[in-house]
């Protein structure tokens, strides 16, 4: 199987608080990779790392090497911008740009440079329909992102990150205030686009993580316990603190 | 004898309703006197012709095109300058010694009294770098004085501005200047306005560093380089003078109507920019 991404040792640490100590973790093309674990376990800086988006935090000191296909993003000289052409990003609480359902998608494709309407409603509404929103939307278009509910906001930014082109997508914890239909939602849309690209999926929802998960890891304290399968994982974890976080002994 | 809840209640609505009364009494009161008192000579001919015999007679056409000028150079001047000053100190430096150096600096400079403008501009403008009277004095004097209203409400603006918005424009591929420019500012669009309009008022009702600078006379400014009067300075000295009171509060409610126009457009304008960004 095809790696995507190969992350070899990375550690992270805030001033002199230590994150990530460490972790080293093949994540393979087309596939939807769980990354679960107790809050503090160092997950969601993992993916910031990735995305290079950690570079807008203050204090922090990274070593070790992410490989997206053979480019290293951490030592190579690469620019946050161009790395972030390629990979989307989905926040825990969706963030809505202050504008229009179609700007919102637009933002990102109109700072590539296309400005042609017509090409843009081919990306807007293709966008809609890989994030199960279009059904919703294709009469509102323009009106403001802001008012729409919480989980038409989050698919909304699934849908805004899709417009890039992206090849990797990364969301994080991005079902954590969405109630359980709107949860659905997401989880349906998301696996209808692994055949297009690397999910990284960040969730405290061990069951989600089970439901929609081709490889799960479980991280705790800023290591890397364990990486397999998710059938692995979830019916017979080699790790005793796996099994204790998966039977809701801790975290 | 504990005092009823509920009385005490209405004793303090009664008391805010008083103050609130009170307050836009004062107003209603100035507005209303000047309307009373300048209204019957504003016409035509007083608005569109020159002023004759010192101010006795005719009309303030030139102090009209002279506040105009005023006041749109050095809002041209003094916004860009402002709005840039303040994206520097919130997007591209770290909170430090430097940063607060220049924040002091700007907050004392908003407290200074315009007549130390004036006399600034005067000995700098005016006559070290020998722009005599001018509009060009006037202008840089008057786009000093506004500078700091303009970058402390724009600071306090962009501020205002969530840090997520800017992480998921990152997030977008966008580089700061494009995040700075498609969502920091369209977001923060209606704080520095309203901080220009507070700057437009100020320079529309200014006199102490008008006349220093721009001088008074009763001209058109047909240039850069010439004296003007703004409606200001007219009716200072035409009150303070002594020369017509009548026209001095037909000017005051020219001047009073104008900066009414002026906000009107300027809510225009911050409505459409709020009904595009929201």
């Amino acid at each position: 199987m095809e790696i995507k991404i190969q992350i070899e040792k990375l550690k992270i640490s805030f001033g002199n608080i230590e994150v990530l100590k460490g972790v080293s973790i093949n994540v393979y093309k087309n596939r939807i990779t769980g990354f679960m674990g107790p809050a503090g376990s160092g997950k969601s800086t993992l993916i910031s790392a990735v995305n290079r988006m950690i570079d807008y935090e203050e204090n922090v000191k990274i070593e070790g090497k992410i490989y997206i296909d053979d480019i290293d993003v951490i030592n190579d000289d690469i620019e946050g911008v161009s790395l972030r052409r390629q990979i989307g990003t989905v926040f825990a609480v969706p963030i809505p740009l202050p504008r229009s359902v179609y700007d919102n998608i637009a933002y990102g494709p109109r700072l590539k440079g296309i400005t042609e309407r017509s090409k843009l409603d081919i990306i807007v509404e293709d966008s809609l329909k890989k994030a199960f929103l279009w059904g919703e939307m294709k009469d509102r278009l323009n009106i403001s992102a802001l008012k729409l509910s919480g989980g038409q906001q989050q698919r909304l930014c699934l849908a805004r990150s899709l417009a890039l082109k992206p090849e990797i997508i990364l969301l994080d914890e991005p079902c954590s205030g969405l109630d359980p239909i709107s949860t659905a939602k997401i989880e349906d849309a998301l696996s209808g686009l692994k055949n297009e690209y690397t999910i990284i999926l960040v969730s405290n929802n061990t069951k989600q993580i089970a439901r929609i998960s081709d490889y799960s890891a479980f991280f705790y304290m800023g290591e890397m316990i364990e990486y397999g399968t998710t059938e692995k994982i979830f019916t017979n974890p080699s790790e005793k603190r796996t099994e204790g976080y998966l039977s809701g002994k801790f975290g | 004898m504990r005092v009823n809840p509920r009385f005490i209640d209405k004793i303090v609505k009664l008391g805010l309703n008083a103050q609130a009364f009170f307050t836009v009494g004062i107003l209603i009161v100035i507005v209303a006197t000047i309307c009373f008192k300048g209204f019957p000579y504003i016409n035509f001919e007083f608005v569109f012709s020159s002023p004759e015999d010192m101010g006795r007679r005719g009309g303030i056409f030139p102090s009209i095109i002279g506040t105009i000028l005023l006041v749109m150079l050095s809002i041209l001047l003094a916004t860009p300058l402002g709005v840039g000053t303040a994206i520097y100190l919130t997007e591209y430096t770290k909170e430090s010694r430097f940063t607060k150096i220049i924040r002091f600096g700007v907050e004392s400079l908003a407290g200074i009294p315009s007549i130390l403008y004036g006399l600034f501009g005067f000995i700098f403008f005016v006559i070290k770098l020998k722009m005599g009277w001018s509009l060009l004095a006037g202008v840089l004097t008057t786009t000093i004085m506004i500078l700091p209203t303009i970058i402390r409400t724009s600071e306090e603006a962009i501020k205002s501005v969530p840090r997520n918005l800017r992480l998921v424009s990152y997030s977008l591929s966008a580089t700061k200047w494009e995040t700075v420019t498609k969502v920091v500012i369209p977001s923060a669009a209606p704080g520095i306005l309203t901080g220009v309009m507070l700057s437009i008022g100020r320079a529309v009702g200014e006199t102490a560093a008008v006349i220093f600078t721009m001088g008074s006379s009763l001209r058109f400014p047909a240039s850069l380089m010439d004296s003007g009067r703004t409606m200001a300075v007219h009716f200072y000295i035409l009150a303070r003078e002594g020369i017509s009171m009548e026209k001095a509060y037909a000017t005051s409610l020219i001047l009073v109507l104008s900066i009414l126009l002026v906000n009107i457009i300027a809510y225009y304008i911050m409505n459409r920019v709020i009904s595009k960004y929201s």
